[in-house]
C-alpha cells in the first residue's frame, strides 16, 4: 500500500486574543499534527510552544486586551534537508516585539513566569521573530517531523 | 460548569489529625484559568496543613501559567514549612515540568497512595 499522501494544505485560523480561543488552536493543531504523523510526544511539544507564543501575544502585545486579532498559520513543508515539517506563523498587530529584549530565563532561578520562551526554544527547532508592515509581529517556528 | 471555570474539583483532608489536605485539580490548565487554579491551591493553606498533595491525574493539558501557580505554591508552602508533593503527572502534564527542570525542584509521586505513604 502506497504511503498517505503528505497534506501540505495550509490551515488558517483568525482567532480573538482571548484566552478562551487557547483551547480551540491547541485542538485543531493536536489533530493536523496526527494527520501529518507528528508523534505523540512531537505533538505536546508543538501545542504546548504555540500555545506559549499565544499567551505572549496576548500579554505583552496586546496587554491583556481580549478582542484583538491573531492570524494562525499552520503550514506542512519540507526543511532545507527535504525532511517533513510543520511551518507556524502567528500574526499580531500589537506591540511590537523586540527580537533583542526575547530572551529565555536562568532556570536555576525557580520563580513563577518567564518560562514561555524556555518553552518555545525548546520545543521547536527554529523560532523566529520579524516585524509586520506597519505594525505587529510575525512569529516563525518550525518542527521537523 | 466546566473545568476552565473550576480547575480545583475537590478538597480533601487525611491522615492523622486530618493535617494533610488533597487538592484535586482537572481539565486544560491556561492562562484562561490559572488565576482560578492558583486561588484554589493557595487557601487551603490558611487552615495551616502539615503536608498538602496536589493530585493531577485529571489534569490533560498545562502551560506555564499552571506551572507558575504551582511554583508560586511552593514558594509559600515553603515559607511556611508546610510539605509539597504532586502527584499523578499524565505524560503530557509530567513533560512539561522536565522542559522547564522543575521535576528536579518539586517533590513528584506516582500516585496520591505513594504520595500519602512517603
Amino acid at each position: 500500500m502506497a504511503a498517505p499522501e503528505f497534506p501540505n494544505a495550509a490551515i488558517r485560523l483568525t482567532i480573538a486574543s482571548t484566552p478562551a480561543h487557547l483551547a480551540v488552536v491547541r485542538a485543531t493543531l493536536e489533530r493536523l499534527g496526527e494527520l501529518i504523523g507528528l508523534s505523540d510526544t512531537a505533538r505536546g511539544e508543538v501545542v504546548l510552544a504555540v500555545d506559549e507564543a499565544l499567551t505572549n501575544v496576548i500579554r505583552h502585545a496586546y496587554h491583556g486586551a481580549a478582542d484583538q486579532p491573531i492570524e494562525v498559520t499552520f503550514q506542512p513543508t519540507r526543511n532545507a534537508d527535504g525532511a517533513r515539517a510543520l511551518e507556524i506563523t502567528l500574526r499580531d498587530w500589537g506591540e511590537r516585539a523586540e527580537p533583542a529584549k526575547i530572551k529565555a530565563r536562568d532556570l536555576d532561578d525557580v520563580r513563577p513566569g518567564g518560562l514561555g520562551v524556555h518553552i518555545m526554544q525548546r520545543c521547536m527547532d527554529t523560532v523566529q521573530y520579524a516585524p509586520a508592515p506597519e505594525r505587529g509581529t510575525f512569529l516563525t517556528m518550525v518542527k521537523t517531523l | 460548569m466546566s473545568h476552565a471555570d473550576r480547575p480545583v474539583q475537590s478538597v480533601r483532608w487525611a491522615g492523622p489529625d486530618d493535617r494533610t489536605v488533597i487538592v484535586e485539580a482537572a481539565g486544560e490548565i491556561d492562562l484562561r484559568c490559572s488565576a482560578a487554579f492558583q486561588q484554589a491551591l493557595l487557601e487551603p493553606l490558611e487552615k495551616n496543613p502539615q503536608r498538602m498533595i496536589v493530585d493531577l491525574a485529571q489534569v490533560t493539558y498545562m502551560d506555564s501559567s499552571g506551572v507558575a501557580s504551582l511554583v508560586k505554591l511552593l514558594s509559600r508552602v515553603r515559607r511556611g514549612k508546610i510539605e509539597l508533593k504532586l502527584a499523578s503527572l499524565t505524560p503530557r502534564v509530567r513533560s512539561v515540568f522536565e522542559i522547564t527542570r522543575l521535576d528536579t525542584v518539586f517533590e513528584i509521586c506516582a500516585t496520591v497512595q505513594e504520595a500519602l505513604g512517603s
